[in-house]
């Protein structure tokens, strides 16, 4: 039984943005995505206002924008013009603690010099370029910084070829998680007859625990997504549209709907987009908690109103998806990164990155790291780069073990990978996967036999039981990694599990199942000696598992015997 | 010649919130793929999705009663069982796990005696595992009543619930 939480309630109105009638001198740009929201930045957003009010400083904006990237030290306030970042910025009271009203105000500079952080040095900002520069619910935020020119060029002066030829030629490939060429895709849903319509859909199910690159995007720039998923409905020939959200994102929900509504009102949705013939509308639907929504034939189930269970491919969605139309679906990130293809041409992205994964990543770095928060950098960064100069380390006294990377499809990468650039093709190759990039840093303190445990009871309790690999092997799978974790297994059962695994990976129907075992094939393989301390020592080396004492080997290796022979000895 | 006139499902109560309900059946057209988004508005509603209001969906949108109760047991989100007046929600997504997550609901289970899924016999506390609530920049998170609260202590978290 999991559940959600309730919309926040908001029951009063928001006091509106300060925006100064004159020139702008300095913004003070007020996080208000989730991680500060949930550190008061709320209250500092009014405090600030307030403030700014009560000095006189009319030629200072403050405003509010989506994400700033640094979650670990929120409330975040950036002023743009200034380079300044500032830090922990208190809403109780002591807003000019760290100077932030003083430097507004033109006198000293407070916080921290943007130019020269390391978080921030390495990244390199395309599908976050609006995220904490622009008002979420402010449309026209969006439109000064260029929003919506994509569209406008698009379906004005390219044919839907052509739009798609752009894509091509930037290599973008999907961000969801497998990874296949966008363009191609694209491609394939044009080229589809359809008598009965087309349709475009933009997975937001992002359920891989550790993850919210895409709830980061939709929380703060809402109007990139919606641009890149008209502009994917012109190529592909859809009017309708659909996003797709987890229940859990109540914020996303919210400012996606409003922003829906205002692009609406402005004509970049709806009928005669650009003053031509397209038209698309969108409509959001939400998912009530189940992880294998995310696989898009059964996303396609649960937008149809049933129970989310995925089918057999082929037929791929692109030929036969929503009520049997052609359909594409794209992910969150992915179609946040059409507006710029097409406004700075798919040979600019594709001068991003490395020869096989073109453009850039955004992931949520999180776990044992210092700077924890939202990052976006060039395909081919390091891991250490990422971990090390990014993330900034591990706190003092703490050792890197390993990073998982891919959620419950990924795996865990020891410290001997650190200096592989992370790419689609590299992190298969080490078995691993790029995912939806969920990165969480584990130090000395974590068990990688606890690990691997923790994600086959996710899996297990999200199978949706349609296929029996899935639904019976992850809880086999499961019992076997409780029994080696708690010391009492033998050799022959690590066996079992991965001959187990293999056989999961194999035959299961859906990326669920045929994922499942990856977390357990690369913990055994960079961590073998951890399951070996468990089995044969009756040790977790991380102190984590709770061994049951007075375990046999040789009585349980008797037992298995019994149990392969029908009780018979 | 007999004529049979197809009676309109009769709301199960006179409730007010059903009329919202309808507005909402209404808005999508009364079509069988609403039946998600029906389940939605009654759960944020009522607080949850009983016989009677699954059985009025279900008849409303021309969905037989077997697809309705199949559906709504699919999904983690919906609970055919009152809630408690508060929420409790731990995160055990992975960056919440590493950072003690664990912990967390074995506090809260001590203190209030009562089970993730549950809620207490007072009825006062319904304590909920999520997932992941996507906040694990602040891990271990947890939410109450929906506000969510970052890198929270077992402590803390007790105390904060005791004054509920």
């Amino acid at each position: 039984m999991s559940g959600a939480p309730a919309s926040p309630a908001r029951p009063r109105r928001q006091p509106e943005p300060l925006v100064p009638e004159g020139p702008v001198r300095a913004s003070a740009n007020v996080c208000q995505a989730a991680g500060c929201l949930s550190m008061g930045s709320d209250r500092v957003f009014n405090e600030l206002r307030d403030a700014v009010l009560a000095a006189g400083l009319d030629d200072v904006a403050v405003r509010r924008v989506g994400c700033l990237g640094l979650c670990a030290a929120g409330p975040l306030v950036a002023v743009p013009q200034q380079g300044r970042l500032f830090e922990h910025v208190s809403p109780d009271g002591g807003i000019n603690a760290s100077g932030l009203v003083d430097s507004l105000a033109g006198g000293g500079a407070g916080g921290v010099d943007v130019a020269k952080s390391r978080f921030f040095a390495d990244q390199v900002k395309v599908v976050l370029q609006n995220c904490g520069t622009v008002d979420p619910e402010r449309l026209e935020d969006y439109v000064e910084a260029g929003g919506y020119e994509a569209l406008t060029k698009a379906v004005t002066a390219m044919s839907p070829d052509e739009v798609i030829a752009e894509v091509v030629r930037s290599g973008l490939r999907g961000r969801g998680g497998a990874g296949y060429p966008t363009g191609l895709k694209w491609r394939t849903v044009a080229k589809a007859g359809a008598p009965h319509g087309k349709y475009v859909v933009c997975n937001a199910d992002e359920g891989d625990p550790g993850a919210f690159m895409d709830r980061s995007v939709l929380e703060s720039c809402p109007q990139q997504v919606l641009e890149g998923m008209a502009i994917a409905a012109y190529a592909v020939g859809a009017s309708q549209g659909y996003v797709y959200v987890r229940a859990e994102y109540p914020l996303a929900v919210k400012r996606l709907s409003s922003a829906i509504r205002q692009a609406e009102r402005e004509g970049f949705l709806g009928r005669q987009i650009g003053g031509t013939r397209f038209e698309f509308e969108v409509e959001v639907r939400i998912g009530a908690g189940a992880f294998v929504c995310g696989e898009e034939t059964a996303l396609i189930a649960s937008i149809q109103g049933g129970r989310g269970t995925p089918k057999p491919r082929p037929p791929y969605p692109a030929a036969s998806g929503l009520w049997g139309a052609p359909t594409l679906i794209n992910n969150v990130e992915t179609f946040a990164n059409i507006p710029a293809v097409i406004n700075r041409g798919g040979d600019w992205l594709s001068s991003i990155g490395t020869e096989r994964s073109k453009g850039t990543k955004v992931f949520a770095l999180t776990g044992a790291v210092v700077n924890t928060g939202l990052i976006e950098v060039p395909m081919g960064l390091t891991l250490r780069q990422i971990v090390f100069d990014i993330g900034g380390g591990l706190a003092p006294g703490r050792r890197f073990k390993a990073v998982q990377t891919g959620g419950p499809s990924g795996g865990c990468l020891p410290e001997d990978l650190l200096d592989m650039p992370v790419d689609y093709e590299n992190l298969a190759a080490a078995g691993s996967i790029v995912g939806s990039g969920g990165m969480i840093v584990m130090d000395d303190t974590a068990c990688m036999v606890d690990v691997a445990k923790f994600f086959m009871d996710f899996c297990r309790e999200e199978s949706c039981g349609k296929c029996l690999p899935c639904r019976a092997g992850t809880d086999q799978m499961y019992r076997l990694l409780d029994r080696i974790s708690s010391g009492r297994a033998t050799q022959a059962h690590l066996g079992q599990l991965e001959q187990l695994a293999g056989m999961v990976r194999a035959t299961s129907l859906c990326g669920l199942g045929q994922g499942a075992p990856n977390p357990v094939f690369s913990t055994l393989r960079y961590f073998r000696d951890e399951y070996l301390a468990h089995i044969d020592d009756g040790k977790c080396p991380a102190g984590v598992c709770r061994i049951t004492p007075g375990f046999s080997q040789r009585g349980a290796a008797d037992e298995m015997v019994a149990a392969e022979t029908g009780g018979m000895p | 010649m007999t004529t049979t006139t197809v009676l309109a499902p009769q709301a199960p109560s006179e409730d007010k919130r059903w009329r919202q309900v309808d507005v909402r059946m209404r808005r999508l057209g009364y079509r069988p793929d609403g039946l998600i988004e029906v389940m939605h508005t009654v759960q944020e509603l009522f607080g949850y999705l009983d016989d009677d209001a699954l059985s009025y969906v279900g008849r409303s949108l021309r969905v037989p009663l077997s697809k309705v109760f199949g559906v709504a047991t699919f999904y983690s989100h919906f609970t055919l069982k009152p809630q408690g007046l508060h929420t409790c929600v731990v995160c055990t997504g992975t960056a919440c796990y590493i950072s003690g997550a664990a912990g967390l609901l074995a506090a809260v289970e001590g203190a209030l005696e009562v089970e993730p899924g549950g809620t207490t016999a007072d009825g006062q506390v319904s304590l909920l595992k999520a997932r992941c609530l996507g906040a694990c920049s602040m891990a271990p998170a947890v939410v109450i009543d929906g506000e969510v609260h970052g890198k929270v202590s077992a402590n803390d978290l007790v105390e904060r619930l005791g004054a509920l």
